[in-house]
This record gives structure tokens, C-alpha cells and sequence, in this order.
């Protein structure tokens, strides 16, 4: 019987689980679309890679990560619930032991993280604003009915120059339209967006830092080799893209989790079969005062198995019992 | 009459005791919630600073309650502050509401004072302003205390050994509280909670990430716009140190009174290599306390602003400067409409668990050194 560990990361694009052995080696890793339905995505993740599992694996731990993180922990019972910077700097470290810069582009946030001597000492996240995100080239690939795939590839076709405004998601796309319609080439349009997105990322996050090679690219935009290629010509070294640059938060939440089963000697994985299982939600304006929170009610094959959004602790502190159901 | 003042933390407490002794009805708005902000937005220019907005809706939720003359805590000042009353009345009052409004100017002499209580006096119908002295002192007296009951609450909670016990004293004593009338008996609730808390049992021994809180006041000491942060990092086992409150505020305001010490001169030093004068809003204090934090070995600072605050985006260019120079973690947090939690968690999470392992690291390096 094989012993593996399952990491989940629950992001806003993209829900991604792995699996790894005791050794920390990845056996095998699913990225799917999370298509604004987290519960269905990951039900349908984890169903897929319990088929892909067989019958001759044990599960010692589960750890998840993303946005979606205690979405995930509530449905599937996880060892541990990191936020997606701990966990990305963790899974960088194990790749690359002594990498110094994480640059991390996922679908709706980007995140800078720089590390000193194994340890993180300074991170940065984009504020106010998702210019520059995954959401963001895939609108602009759907826009222009390429498949987002080969959106780096056609980048590095490009033989000349165009600028494009990489400030804000709304100016970049009324100048690659304006571009478009003065005839310049498709493939220069990209590039130029490219390399939009690789100025304003160290604009905005990298600003006042110190960017020390090793440099690693992560997250589902490190798939784009365009934007590889204009990260290295503006910081002049060579930037790594580890081979499962899409998936280094569920891998980092997967070693957090071995890491804490180690320390409490059992899981709180509820076990593959939770796949199968029915998942609903319901939601209610609890109107006791005037923050008027937005509770959710979780319920797990027709049990409520948890409630949260309230301020007060009145829902989401309230241990609950099997009866409760028929009452709510 | 029937008086109402916008939310700002638990100012209102003070405000109500005030304007209660001096014989006048107070309007206390529902506390900030979704409601305010949409109300708020809806009356208010897109482009102004969040603290705006949400005293609109704070107007308005008291208008429909009764309310005919508003109060606004921020007078003529160096920001976008300076001109919320005006601005508000205009608002409030191309809406066809009939309401009068006055405010708190900035108070820098004797004079100042003088004036502020002459408004004062016109609110109890007499002319003698002498006469409000007392209740002003009382104010005050009333928000020292409530900040010094919330700086308990701050250092305790973290060190809770009952998970929640803190938070559910907390929210008896704000019912209590508003039950409560009068300046004796509000003080009273406050001084009995004083001691309950206290008696609440702690980890004496455990070491606990120190964070100090910079930035604009009214993202600090409101808990609605900070995304009940203070009471968030507290239950995450951190000790937060509020740098600005409204008591403090007052404080430096009247500092000019022999007897009243403030911090500001403290402040102005930490600042002084950075910023050695005023640019609006709190900005010298930002850089200065971030430096006073450095200075008394604290793990960490937040730095609150709201979007599109101007002394704030000057500040926070400073602080990247002074987070190199001594070498203290800053995380910058930009508060707006957003009510999606989880961005604003990510970052306090990550920004926690980079504190622990710069605490750790430090502990290895020392061990290191001593062997």
C-alpha cells in the first residue's frame, strides 16, 4: 500500500490538487478550471485523482491553500489551512533550496515573495487593482480567439516592438485595440502586452526590493513563455519555471500538512470517498443587529457541517449536532 | 433638538456623554454596516476617501431615526477631513433634509477651546459657555477611559486561555454600555468591565508577536473599515498596539494645557530623519511611530490607509525607506467598499507567519552566537 500525502489549493481560475510521497516527490498533479463553482470543481478533482489513484493508496495527511482554503477544509477535513504565500514560499524552498525571489502570477492576485537564508523576510501582494493577472491575458486571449496556450509562443514571434500600457486592465486593453486597428501584427500586440504585464508587476510589487537571482516564476501565468522571456530581459538573469510552476501552492500545502500530521500523529482527512459525497450551500441575512451578515450554511450529504460569514461567533462558534439539521 | 454624530470606534460613547449632560437628545447611528456604506456611496463623489462615504450613511441612518443636527468630529484640518462638514451639510441638505451642523475645529490655543464651547453651549440653550466646561472635561474623561478599557482588551486577548472570552465580554459590555445614561453611569459600566476582564484567565508566560497599528485614524480605530482587524489579529494570538486613537488625538490637540502630555513630541523625533513637518493627515505620525515601534523591538507593523489618501501614499513611500533601515516588516493594507475578506486575510495570515519566522530565526541566530 502506497503512503501519499494530497495538497488542494482552491484558487479564483484554477483548483489544483497533487499528491506526494513521504519523500516529497510529486506523483501526480490536475489542474482544472474552477469556473466560479469551488465546491464542483474539487469534488470533481479529487473524484478524478481517486480514480487515477486505484484502490492501493493511503492517505496520512491533507493540507489546502487558495482563496477557497476553508471552503476546501470544511468539505474535505484538512490537517492544515495556509494562506497562498506561506505555502508558495514553502514549495519554492523545497524545489529550489536557496531561491531568493518568488515571482507569483496566478488568476486574480500577484504576489512577490523574497526570501533570505531559507526563511521568507519580505512579501508583497497587488493592492487595489488585478491588472496584470491571469483573468486578465485570459479575457484578452478569449478576445482575440487565441487559445491561451499558445499565447507565449506567439510572443516570441514578434519581431518588433509595440507598446502597450500595462497600468491598469481597462487603458491596456483600448491600447492593444488601438494598436490593432493601426495594422500592426497579432504577435507583436502580445508581446507588447507581455511585457506590459512584466513592467507594471515590478512597478507595482517590486518597487524598493531587491530582486536576487535565484528567481523563480510560479503560479498559472509562468506557463506563458512570453512573459517568462520580458521578465528576464528586465531584471537581466535567468528566471526558473519549475516544472509544476501551476500547482506550487497545492504542493506547498501538501508539505505544510506531512509536516503537521508528523507533529499530531493522525489526519483529519475525512478519506478519498468524501468525493462521492453530496455537497450544499445555503445562505441567510442573519438580522439579530445591524451588521446583517451574510451566514453560510454548509451541509455535507444532507448534514449541516458548518456554518461561517458571521461577525459575532453566534453561527460559526455553535458546535453542531446531528439534530440540528431539522431544526434548521 | 436631536443630535447625532457620525461612528468613528467607540467614540460615540464620549460624544453621547457630552452631549446627554448637556441636556440635549441624542440620535446614536446604527453601528457601520452594509446598509451605511451603500447609503453612503449612493450620496457621496465616487472619488472621495472611504472615512466620507461612510459618515454620510452614518447622517442618514440617523436622519430616518430622527436626528436634525449633526456633529462632525473633523473640523478645518490639513486634509480632504477639512472639508467633510461642508461638503456633508451641502449633501444632506440638496437632499431636502432641514438639518443644521457643527463641528470640532482643530484646537491650537485657549481660544480654540473658547470657541468649541461656545457651540457647546449653544446645544444646552445657554449662553454661558463657562458652564459647559465641566461636561467637556467629562467627554474627554469618558473617551481616556474607553481607550484605555479597549488597550486591556488588546493585551489580553491574545493571551486568553478561554478561546472567546474576551470577545464575549466585549460585546456584553457594548450592550450595557448603550444602555447605559449619563456620564456617572457610563463610566461606571466602563470601570466595571475594567475589572471582569482583568479577572478573565490568562497565559501569563506566553510569548506572543508584538504589532504596532500606523496609518489614518479612522481606518484604525474603526473596526467596520478595518475589516475587524485589531479583534482579528488578537484571536490569531498577536498583541496590537493602536497607535493613533481619538484619546490621543484630543490629547496632542490640547497639549498646550500645562498638565495635558501627549506623545507628540515623541513622535515628531522618531519622524524627524524621515519627514520634519506636517503633510496633512497623519502622516508624520506614521513615519514617527513606525520608527518608535522599531525602537521598542516590536515584531511587526500594519499601515492602514484608505484609498486614495493622499498624506497616507506619502507616508507609505517613507516607509519603505525606514523598513530597510531598521529592519522591521511593514504590511500595507489599502481600505475601500471592499467587504471580501479573504484578499485582506491572505496578507495579515502570510504577514503573521513571516513575523513567526523572523522571531524564530532570530532565536537560532542568538543560539548560534552563544555556542
Amino acid at each position: 500500500m502506497k503512503e501519499i500525502y494530497l495538497g488542494v489549493d482552491v484558487g479564483s481560475v484554477s483548483t489544483n490538487v497533487i499528491v506526494m510521497d513521504s519523500d516529497n516527490n510529486v506523483i501526480d498533479t490536475l489542474y482544472i478550471r474552477t469556473k466560479g463553482k469551488p465546491i464542483e470543481a474539487l469534488k470533481m478533482g479529487l473524484g478524478q485523482m481517486k480514480s487515477r489513484l486505484g484502490e492501493n493508496v493511503k492517505v496520512l495527511g491533507l493540507g489546502t491553500t487558495g482563496s477557497g482554503r476553508h471552503l476546501a477544509a470544511t468539505m474535505l477535513g484538512a490537517d492544515i489551512v495556509k494562506n497562498e504565500i506561506t505555502a508558495h514560499g514553502v514549495a519554492a524552498l523545497n524545489i529550489v533550496p536557496n531561491v531568493n525571489t518568488i515571482i507569483e502570477i496566478g488568476g486574480q492576485d500577484s504576489k512577490i515573495i523574497l526570501l533570505r537564508d531559507g526563511i521568507i523576510y519580505d512579501f508583497a501582494m497587488n493592492t487595489v487593482c488585478a491588472a496584470g493577472t491571469g483573468s486578465f491575458l485570459d479575457r484578452q486571449a478569449e478576445r482575440l480567439g487565441i487559445p491561451i496556450q499558445e499565447f507565449g509562443s506567439l510572443a516570441l514571434k514578434s519581431k518588433s516592438t509595440v507598446r502597450i500600457a500595462g497600468r491598469c486592465a481597462v487603458f491596456a486593453e483600448s491600447d492593444m485595440i488601438h494598436k490593432q486597428q493601426l495594422g500592426h501584427n497579432q504577435e507583436d500586440i502580445i508581446n507588447g502586452l507581455c511585457e506590459a504585464m512584466a513592467r507594471n508587476y515590478l512597478n507595482n510589487l517590486g518597487k524598493g526590493k531587491e530582486l536576487k537571482p535565484p528567481v523563480i516564476f510560479q503560479g498559472g501565468v509562468a506557463a506563458n513563455i512570453g512573459i517568462k522571456k520580458a521578465f528576464e530581459e528586465l531584471l537581466g538573469c535567468e528566471i526558473i519555471v519549475p516544472k509544476y510552476a501551476s500547482v506550487m501552492g497545492a504542493i506547498g500545502a501538501c508539505i505544510l500538512a506531512k509536516e503537521e500530521v508528523k507533529k499530531r500523529g493522525k489526519t483529519k482527512f475525512l478519506g478519498l470517498n468524501i468525493a462521492d459525497s453530496s455537497f450544499n450551500v445555503q445562505s441567510f441575512e442573519c438580522d439579530s443587529c445591524p451588521n446583517m451578515c451574510e451566514v453560510v450554511k454548509f451541509y455535507r450529504d444532507e448534514n449541516l457541517a458548518a456554518r461561517w460569514g458571521d461577525k459575532c461567533g453566534k453561527w460559526s462558534n455553535v458546535q453542531i449536532s446531528q439534530n440540528d439539521e431539522k431544526l434548521a | 433638538m436631536k443630535i447625532t454624530f457620525p461612528h468613528m470606534g467607540n467614540t460615540y460613547i464620549a460624544l453621547k456623554v457630552i452631549f446627554e449632560e448637556l441636556g440635549a437628545e441624542v440620535v446614536i447611528p446604527p453601528k457601520c454596516n452594509k446598509n451605511t456604506l451603500e447609503l453612503g456611496t449612493l450620496y457621496s463623489p465616487e472619488l472621495m476617501c472611504i472615512p466620507f462615504k461612510i459618515t454620510v450613511g452614518n447622517y442618514l441612518e440617523s436622519i430616518e431615526k430622527g436626528a436634525d443636527t449633526m456633529f462632525m468630529w473633523g473640523g478645518c484640518d490639513v486634509c480632504r477631513i477639512g472639508y467633510y462638514n461642508t461638503l456633508q451639510k451641502d449633501i444632506l441638505q440638496s437632499l431636502g433634509y432641514e438639518i443644521q451642523m457643527f463641528c470640532l475645529e482643530p484646537m491650537k490655543n485657549i481660544n480654540d477651546v473658547k470657541n468649541f464651547l461656545k457651540k457647546l453651549s449653544f446645544v444646552s440653550g445657554s449662553k454661558n459657555y463657562i458652564k459647559v466646561l465641566p461636561i467637556f472635561i467629562k467627554g474627554l474623561r469618558t473617551l481616556y477611559e474607553i481607550d484605555e478599557l479597549d488597550d486591556l482588551v488588546i493585551k489580553i486577548r491574545p493571551r486568553e486561555l478561554n478561546r472567546g472570552a474576551v470577545d464575549r465580554l466585549y460585546s456584553s459590555f457594548k450592550e450595557d454600555v448603550n444602555n447605559a445614561n449619563g456620564y456617572k453611569s457610563i463610566v461606571e459600566t466602563i470601570r466595571r468591565y475594567k475589572e471582569k476582564l482583568l479577572k478573565i484567565e490568562i497565559d501569563k508566560d506566553k510569548e506572543v508577536l508584538r504589532v504596532g497599528i500606523v496609518g489614518e485614524i479612522y481606518t484604525v480605530v474603526e473596526p467596520f473599515i478595518n475589516q475587524y482587524l485589531i479583534e482579528r489579529l488578537g484571536n490569531m494570538g498577536v498583541e496590537v498596539h493602536r497607535s493613533v486613537t481619538s484619546s490621543e488625538f484630543i490629547k496632542e490637540q490640547l497639549d498646550f494645557i500645562p498638565f495635558l502630555k501627549s506623545d507628540k513630541e515623541e513622535v515628531h523625533r522618531g519622524a524627524k530623519p524621515y519627514l520634519n513637518t506636517e503633510i496633512g493627515g497623519h502622516a508624520r505620525h506614521t513615519v514617527g511611530n513606525t520608527v518608535l515601534y522599531s525602537e521598542k523591538n516590536y515584531d511587526g507593523v500594519i499601515h492602514l490607509m484608505p484609498f486614495t489618501c493622499m498624506p497616507e501614499i506619502v507616508a507609505g513611500s517613507i516607509l519603505s525607506i525606514v523598513e530597510k533601515d531598521k529592519d522591521i516588516p511593514i504590511l500595507k493594507l489599502v481600505l475601500d467598499e471592499m467587504t471580501g475578506e479573504s484578499g485582506y486575510l491572505t496578507r495579515i495570515e502570510a504577514f503573521i507567519d513571516l513575523l513567526l519566522n523572523r522571531r524564530e530565526s532570530k532565536f537560532y541566530e542568538r543560539d548560534i552566537s552563544w555556542s
